[in-house]
């Protein structure tokens, strides 16, 4: 336990010691930077609010890639299942104008997640019975779905009243998820807690998460035990590819309130490695994806006096590497280390 | 449909295809030493900003190019530390490196954005090979970076298969225990290739941005590092053949562009989808009809290396 | 004879927990074939490996053409002369033939004329009398070809003792014929050649001189001449050991396990098991003694599942579970201790509780409907850790901080916490200390006394002969015979284990 929690702080550290040294060559002062994002995230409520919104896309998307992490199945394709997920959600919401929140709002959850399972299928199928890589195909899936979705802005869906501008039409007020007062914070909050929940569930208490932490230790293990693994590799990635929907499902109607252009700044990749300096622990992902969100919020308080957004990609590509290097420091080989392309199955 | 407008697809094809081959080259080079880089996507991306700015501070196109290698081939180096000197997941590794080098380049770029290249890279159409009909004009018209990666293919072709060098990159690549064995130095191996392959992707961002759109936009590589990695795969690993996919992923990418001048109702995404679906394709074609000893790709890609 | 072309004295080679050569010597006079033989552990591939660089002894000399010499890396063994053809073969599938016979040479040119390598390898090939194809690929080629292939290579850098380790194991009898042959031609044409082996008629047939090592330590060498097929199997298994009487014999019920003509591959595309049969009972151990690599491992698997015959039945009480899944197998009642405790048994990062768990987990009272009651699992662990003593911190700590003996005991208490109606254990004290060996022993013993068949796959022919109520001996994937333990006759055993039948007779 101990570990879990050194690992992270370490990381983080590192790359916020990294951070300032870059800083300073620039020409700004780190602390003044670092007190600038530091209050633009939490200072105040507004701040607070803000960081949320930016987390909850991560928590969603960082939840389902720890799903796929634990079996070893490397999906890089969140970004691209959460595109789907948006375009599903967009679909139901744009085909029933008329209905009512009561069942327009479920009908979209459900379209959204299937739209990113289904999309996660589409390399599951060939990892689990053909043992393609899927660390290729679904990046491929991912520019697929973003031009699917551009395809979809300027021509399908697209707003006639909206000057030429890539839009699409916007949702009826049926199709947005509720917000808390007068923040943008929305019921996405309470489907990536109850997700993360249900995971601890799962992994903890069910035969199904047990099976899961057999095959992501030790595949042959599982094999011999009587462990379908094909299955589990197929419903990973689809739960994986689920949760990355909801979270499209959530961007699309809670914040844009239409499908367009820009839906992720890289939410999908972000997940990543918060998935990996959680160490792949549901709660853990939550925290992580708060300071993510933070560090997106900070990030634009920066830009204020002149530090680039870039700045915070930085900062997370530095994180990601300190956790190798913190694991390495551990001589501990989670499922994160040793063999790339460990297989299971 | 007129010949011209044929040739100057083509030729265009081979310029947009340019910067592919290059990363691709590296990635190749990398892969067959049984590493995998999926950070391919930053180096390109710091090369093509390293190149621009040197390129702007010093007047000198020769100093733009060698700052971008260096800046891929420093980023490699990071990930050849990590991932085999250290033997972590060279999966994050290289992703790290990709949102790294992206963030890097953005940084540094920000004083590069709507600045004017000072210095052209001139267009010398190369005597007596420039007049053969058709091909002249698709291929020897060019500046120097695309003649250099013309001799890139053979060369690599050459060194991968018929010196002493490259029989040892491959075994690396196979089979890094019997390498050992025999004498081969498998972490010093390793270091060299993907350093070099970084640089070469370095080169491939320094030609968008010093080349191909001279000018310095954020995030201006738009996913081609990616390509270049699904490349590698549809090249089986072969310089010759990534010669060709990269023109052919290339030539779809400027049919986007022209194919509503010719007319032709084709959204541009589907096109645009294109070289992604194809590479999903050819991966899953080539993966399930191969037999098992016949491995697909270095055997040993991707797993780190531990001496016993 | 000349003096010797090779000396090794007083060597002495430790690994964790056993000594693997005790003070050996070793003479090899030129230009002879020598046969070293042993059974398992006897300590001749150990030695050898000194010899040829890929280990380096602790204590001992070695002198090479009298010469005394410090072999630190096969790349010195090789300056000398000494090359060693190992069981796993090193070469590289998708590299030609020429590849992987010049691959690391240091006379190669910077630019490979690759016509000319294949031409000079092919020339080469043809007159050491091991014909092959330069040009093919390796990952074509038949084991038999492979063999010649990595002889090659060996003998192209100029090696003249070439130590092939148990070559014969994976050839056809003709491919057999064929490399006597060789080997002969070699031996007149100067050359020396170390044969590691446990066949024994094999030994006899090209054999100029023999060394019998047991145990890591010298037995006798001798000439062929001097010696007889029946001596060198005593000499082999050494004497009898009455069977310990603290596992006196059980009852003996019906039918658990039966195997009727198992044919089925190995890993390396040749036949591992070639129409074995067999059958175990309820309440009565079975030993399978053999030398390795004669399909022990390929039997477990087939038993347990993880791999598939090609033809034959496999039944449990009475129950078809011929090619069906790993689970129908554990359905039946089937228990595995495989060989390879972390990577086909225990999950290293697991823990000890969830470890135990494994075969347990579907069924009441553990598993109820989709969850896991992990109070009760809790408390199963407990019950089992104690029971059979395993030595942890924690239930919670990971299965691979447990030290071997007690990594052994989990696998053990998982498995028979089952109630198996079969055990099959594999290798099931290798690695162990006294104590723990012990603690297997009794719990194989006391699984036996309520019914449990056992299938005992060991190397350690003393551990067969205490705990065996029944011996068969398996060669070349073939029983040669089974022996009860009031009948049991050390020399026939060695005799079957080296390759001859039950009625062999030989002077």
């Amino acid at each position: 336990m101990a570990y879990q929690v050194f690992s992270p702080v370490f990381s983080i550290l590192c790359a916020f010691a990294f951070g300032a040294v870059f800083l300073r060559v620039s020409g700004f002062d780190p602390v003044d930077v670092y007190v600038r994002m530091l209050t633009g995230a939490f200072g105040d409520l507004y701040g607070w609010a803000e960081t949320l919104v930016k987390a909850i896309p991560i928590m969603l998307c960082a939840l389902g890639v720890s799903v796929a992490f634990r079996m070893l199945l490397w999906n890089i394709g969140a970004e691209g299942q959460l595109y789907m997920g948006a375009f599903g959600a967009s679909w139901v919401a744009l085909s029933l104008p008329e209905a009512p929140a009561v069942i327009l709002l479920p009908l979209m959850v459900a379209a959204g997640m299937a739209a990113g399972a289904l999309w996660a299928l589409v390399a599951a199928i060939p990892r689990a019975f053909l043992r393609v890589n899927e660390i290729i195909t679904t990046l491929m899936l991912n520019y697929v779905a973003i031009y699917w979705v551009e395809y979809l802005i300027y021509g399908p869906f697209r707003d006639p009243s909206a000057y030429n501008f890539p839009l699409s039409v916007p949702f009826a007020g049926a199709a947005r998820l509720p917000v808390i007062g007068d923040t943008r914070i929305h019921a996405g909050i309470f489907f990536a807690i109850l997700a993360a929940a249900l995971l601890v569930f799962v992994l903890g208490k069910t035969r199904w998460g047990y099976e899961m932490k057999v095959l992501g230790d030790s595949p042959e293990v599982g094999r011999y035990a009587g462990i379908n693994v094909r299955l589990h590799i197929v419903v990973a990635l689809c739960m994986s590819g689920a949760l990355a929907g909801l979270a499209g499902m959530s961007e699309v109607s809670a914040i844009a309130g239409r499908l367009q252009h820009g839906l992720s700044p890289g939410y999908g990749y972000t997940a990543i490695i918060v998935a990996c300096l959680a160490r792949l622990n549901p709660w853990g992902i939550i925290i992580v994806s708060i300071l993510f969100g933070g560090l997106l919020v900070g990030g634009y308080s920066a830009q204020f006096i002149g530090v680039p957004a870039a700045a915070v990609n930085m900062l997370q590509g530095a994180m990601l590497f300190f956790v190798l290097v913190a694991e390495f420091l551990g001589r501990y080989r989670l499922s994160l280390g040793g063999s790339a392309v460990e297989e299971v199955g | 449909m007129d010949g011209l407008i044929w040739i100057s697809l083509l030729s265009a094809a081979v310029s947009a295809g340019t910067p592919l081959l290059l990363a691709a080259l590296g990635e190749l080079l990398c892969e067959r030493v049984g590493v995998l880089n999926l950070g391919v996507e930053g180096m390109m991306l710091v090369g093509a900003v390293s190149g621009f700015l040197t390129a702007v501070a010093t007047g000198s196109v020769a100093a733009g190019v060698l700052a971008a290698i260096l800046a891929g081939g420093m980023l490699a180096a990071v990930h050849a530390f990590i991932s085999v000197t250290l033997g972590a997941n060279q999966i994050i590794s290289g992703l790290a490196l990709t949102l790294f080098g992206t963030g890097v380049s953005s940084y540094l770029g920000k004083h590069a954005i709507g600045v004017p290249l000072p210095v052209a890279v001139e267009v010398f159409p190369i005597p007596v090979l420039s007049a053969i009909p058709v091909l002249g004009d698709i291929l020897f018209r060019k500046d120097p970076l695309v003649y250099l990666s013309y001799l890139l293919v053979p060369a690599l072709w050459f060194w991968i298969f018929r010196t002493r060098y490259g029989l040892n990159l491959r075994a690396v690549g196979e089979s890094p225990d019997t390498a050992d064995t025999l004498g081969i130095n498998v972490i010093a191996t390793r270091h060299a290739y993907v350093i070099a392959g970084g640089m070469l992707a370095g080169l491939g961002g320094a030609y968008l941005s010093m080349v191909y759109t001279p000018c310095w936009i954020e995030n201006m590589t738009a996913g081609r590092g990616w390509i270049a990695v699904a490349l590698v795969i549809f090249a089986v690993w072969s310089p010759p053949r990534a010669m060709l996919g990269a023109y052919l992923f290339g030539g779809i990418d400027v049919l986007g562009f022209r194919i509503q001048t010719l007319g032709i109702m084709v959204p541009s995404f589907f096109l645009k989808m294109l070289p992604y679906i194809f590479t999903i394709a050819v991966l899953v074609v080539f993966t399930a009809y191969t037999s098992r000893r016949h491995a697909l790709g270095p055997s040993a890609l991707g797993k780190p290396y531990e001496r016993e | 004879m000349d003096s010797p072309i090779v000396e090794m004295r007083d060597i002495l080679k430790r690994f964790p927990g056993v000594v693997a050569n005790d003070r050996v010597h070793f003479e090899l006079c030129a230009g002879e074939v020598h046969a070293l033989l042993g059974e398992n552990g006897a300590g001749k591939s150990t030695l050898m490996n000194i010899l040829s660089g890929f280990y380096r002894a602790d204590a001992g000399e070695i002198s090479v053409r009298g010469k005394p010499v410090n072999i630190r890396s096969p790349g010195n063994a090789i300056a000398l002369g000494i090359g060693m053809i190992h069981q796993q073969f090193r070469l590289i599938p998708t590299f030609t033939v020429t590849e992987n016979i010049v691959l690391g040479l240091s006379k190669l040119a910077f630019s490979l004329d690759i016509r000319a390598m294949e031409a000079d390898v092919g020339r080469f090939s043809r007159s050491s009398g091991l014909t092959i194809d330069p040009r093919a690929l390796i990952w074509q080629l038949s084991v038999g070809e492979l063999q010649r292939v990595e002889i090659l290579k060996v003998l192209y850098r100029g090696v003249d003792i070439l130590i092939m380790d148990e070559p014969t194991a994976v050839l056809t009898p003709q491919e057999v014929k064929e490399l006597f042959h060789v080997t002969r031609a070699m031996a007149e044409s100067g050359k020396t050649v170390v044969f590691i082996t446990h066949r024994l008629e094999e030994v006899m047939e090209i054999a100029d001189r023999i060394t019998v090592l047991r145990g890591g330590r010298n037995v006798a060498t001798l000439r062929r001449s001097e010696t007889s097929i029946r001596e060198l199997a005593v000499m082999m298994v050494g004497k009898a050991l009455p069977p310990d009487t603290a596992f006196p014999p059980a009852e003996a019920g019906d039918i658990v396990l039966e195997l009727e003509n198992i044919e089925a591959g190995g890993d390396r595309g040749q036949k591992a098991l070639d129409g074995l049969s067999l059958s175990v009972r309820a309440g009565e151990i079975v030993g399978i003694a053999g030398v390795a690599g004669n399909g022990q491992r390929e039997l477990a698997e087939v038993i347990a599942r993880l791999r598939s015959v090609s033809r034959g039945t496999i039944r449990v009480c009475g129950k078809d579970i011929t090619n069906r899944e790993p689970l129908c197998a554990i359905e039946a009642g089937v228990s595995y201790i495989p060989e390879d405790r972390f990577g086909t048994g225990l999950a290293g990062e697991l823990s000890v509780e969830e470890n135990l768990i494994l075969k347990e987990y579907r069924h009441a009272p553990l598993g109820r409907g989709f969850l896991i009651d992990w109070k009760k699992a809790a408390a199963r662990a407990l019950e089992l850790v104690e029971q059979f003593h395993v030595k942890t911190p924690s239930l919670g700590a990971p299965a691979n901080s447990l030290s071997g003996g007690n990594a052994q005991r989990l696998l053990l208490a998982r498995e028979t916490a089952a109630r198996p109606k079969l055990i099959i254990a594999a290798q099931p004290s290798r690695g162990l200390d006294v104590r723990a060996t012990e603690a297997v022993r009794t719990i194989l013993d006391s699984q036996r006394r309520v019914g449990a068949a056992v299938l005992l796959i060991s190397g350690d022919l003393d551990e067969i002969m205490k705990l065996s109520d029944r011996v068969a001996v398996i060669f070349e994937g073939r029983i040669m015979g089974i022996r009860g333990r009031d009948r049991l006759d050390m020399e026939a055993i060695g005799l079957m284990m080296g390759g001859l039948g039950e009625s062999h007779d030989q002077a």
